[in-house]
């Protein structure tokens, strides 16, 4: 089993296309890191025009490492299903497209076993993608920003919020933000494997991954009473920014941050579960059409 | 002659489209079995169904007399294969292509072992090459040397001669021929180039339209006792009507084009010497004994384009 995974992130590694992923999130980040330092004073005078008279916001500094990673994770943590989708949607797709399907499938490996491996690196692929995002994201904004206390926006409708994080009470709150990130982003892996599955070029299974996204996306973010109700608890991308709610720190009776807390666990906990079930749902379809495929190509 | 793979029925049906019809074949230890038919006929999705790459709708497949059930892979371990063409791993090297099949198989080769394989298929000197760079003969090679790598009992080649130039199957053939007499592999080998396989194959199945027309021994099946002779001379008719006083009168059969004479093979020199004889000026004399009059007689349908005459 490992010796087949290490061939699967071996083939994964020698692919140009690996690295684009990589090379997007870096260029991502570092425009972010150049424009806030050139220029973070606008964007933060825009967020505080709200809460700025009733804040003191001289107490901190606010662009910090913690608080640009928390931008970055809002603004990649959208995009990166696209790239987690370019290396599964290629998993079974890709190996039709080039032929070594066939050869692959002539070994005496099983199919369930090879679908598991796919499986299995296309999420390494992932937490790879997640740790190289924290390492730029968190670790490099720290070294350029600092570190401080963080604070997190909220909007609710007409009104926001602006709660503030003491920054030795943000290390852990990321740790599992990044790992909900990779539970989120495994759910799109399963997807992008499952589609991959019917295809034999890998063109068709990404865009199908990048459509459903979009799709399920633009669903989750309707507000109209009914598909809350009916359709949203049942769309994976309704919780694929669940990871925020590591950042949603309880308050006590006069509004005091707790720190250590969190403001709605359960809500979090639910998530993931949802998230799992479309894992399993999503994988358990492939491994049966997958076992069942007639290899054509 | 110790039975390696028997298949007994086997069917399998796309839509409405019936593939394989109830083929039943057996493969003996050590044979080259040839597996012919027309584009079409079957022949690749039989060989992906042994190779659990397509599933059969039904039949029983039995490899050294264990029936294989959907879900066992075992045969595989002993069987190596290349369907129609070996698409590689083009961003990696031979060398690497090797070894990362060879691990797929379970094989822990050592550096000096895949040097050896890829030896033997003349590929030693380009181990570091990507396959993206090798031509269509040097890939077939590299895929028969994966095919190889752990050493499998039974060896199964559809089309391995497609797109090959005439080095390249001449190439190919030996590579056979050798895998069959010096490594005592058993090998399954389908063409639609009838000439291929009638110089390797010891036994020979030909299907058509999915079904099973005949198997048996090639040599049994050639019968040189029906080779079929073309005379060409400078004036056929007169030819002919000397030969109509001959011994091989009754051995002639009609042709607008040419004289033909359906005779025993080793009685052509004596033909040849009658004709001097007879005064004939001889343009060619073509002995057509082969399978492929055998295999168009009994594959011979309506689905073909007529020929252009004008």
């Amino acid at each position: 089993m490992w010796s087949l995974l290490q061939i699967e992130l071996y083939k994964i590694s020698k692919r140009p296309r690996t690295y684009i992923a990589f090379a997007s999130i870096a260029a991502i980040i570092f425009i972010f890191h150049g424009a806030f330092k050139a220029d973070g004073s606008s964007y933060l005078n825009m967020l505080l025009q709200s809460a700025g008279d009733t804040f003191d916001v001289d107490r901190i500094k606010i662009i910090n490492g913690n608080f640009m990673c928390y931008l970055i994770l809002n603004t990649l943590l959208l995009q990166i299903p696209i790239l987690v989708a370019l290396i599964a949607g290629d998993a079974i797709s890709g190996e039709a497209n080039m032929g070594t399907l066939r050869l692959l499938l002539t070994k005496p490996i099983s199919r369930s076993r090879i679908i598991g491996i796919k499986f299995i690196a296309s999420v390494i692929y992932t937490m790879a993608l997640l740790i190289f995002m924290a390492l730029l994201g968190l670790f490099m904004s720290k070294v350029i920003f600092g570190s401080d206390d963080m604070l997190i926006f909220r909007v609710y409708g007409e009104s926001s919020e602006i709660a503030q994080i003491t920054k030795d009470d943000i290390m852990w709150r990321y740790v599992l933000a990044f790992g909900y990130a990779t539970v989120a982003l495994t759910v799109i892996a399963a997807l992008a494997l499952l589609l991959s599955v019917f295809a034999e070029n890998s063109i068709g299974p990404i865009i199908a991954t990048v459509c459903i996204v979009i799709v399920c996306t633009i669903i989750s973010n309707m507000n109209v009473p009914i598909i809350d109700r009916t359709v949203k608890p049942f769309l994976f991308t309704s919780y694929l920014v669940g990871w925020k709610g590591f950042f949603y720190i309880a308050v006590d009776e006069e509004n005091i941050p707790i720190k250590g807390s969190i403001e709605n666990w359960p809500a979090i906990r639910n998530s993931l579960y949802v998230l799992l079930a479309h894992i399993g749902i999503f994988f358990g379809a492939a491994l049966f059409f997958f076992r069942r495929k007639d290899v054509m190509s | 002659m110790n039975e390696l793979l028997a298949v007994r029925d086997l069917s399998k049906t796309f839509g409405d489209f019936k593939a394989v019809k109830n083929l039943s074949f057996t493969v003996n230890q050590g044979d080259v079995y040839g597996f012919l038919g027309q584009n079409g006929a079957g022949k690749s999705t039989t060989m992906r169904m042994l190779l659990k790459l397509i599933r059969p709708n039904k039949g029983e497949i039995k490899f050294f007399g264990k029936k294989i059930e959907l879900d066992d892979y075992s045969m595989l371990q002993e069987t190596g294969a290349i369907i129609e063409r070996p698409d590689l791993y083009k961003y990696l090297s031979a060398y690497d292509n090797l070894k990362l099949f060879a691990k797929m198989s379970g094989i822990k080769a050592t550096k000096q072992v895949l040097m050896d394989q890829l030896e033997m298929v003349g590929l030693a000197d380009r181990y570091d090459s990507k396959a993206k760079t090798f031509s269509q003969g040097m890939k077939q090679r590299l895929g028969i040397a994966i095919a190889l790598v752990h050493q499998p009992k039974l060896i199964i080649l559809d089309e391995p001669t497609n797109g090959l130039d005439p080095q390249g199957i001449a190439d190919m053939r030996n590579l056979i021929l050798r895998l069959s007499r010096e490594m005592g592999k058993t090998v399954i080998v389908s063409s639609h180039l009838l000439s291929e396989i009638e110089m390797i194959a010891n036994r020979m199945i030909i299907i058509h339209k999915g079904e099973k027309v005949v198997e048996g021994n090639v040599s049994n099946l050639l019968d040189p006792a029906k080779t079929l002779v073309e005379i060409n001379t400078t004036d056929n008719t007169d030819t002919l009507s000397k030969l109509q006083s001959t011994k091989w009168a009754s051995l002639l059969e009609t042709s607008n084009k040419s004289i033909r004479v359906r005779m025993d093979r080793k009685a052509v020199p004596e033909l040849i010497t009658t004709l001097s004889q007879l005064n004939a000026n001889i343009l060619s004399v073509t002995p057509r004994h082969s399978l492929e009059d055998y295999f168009l007689s009994l594959t011979n349908n309506d689905t073909h384009v007529e020929p252009f005459t004008n």
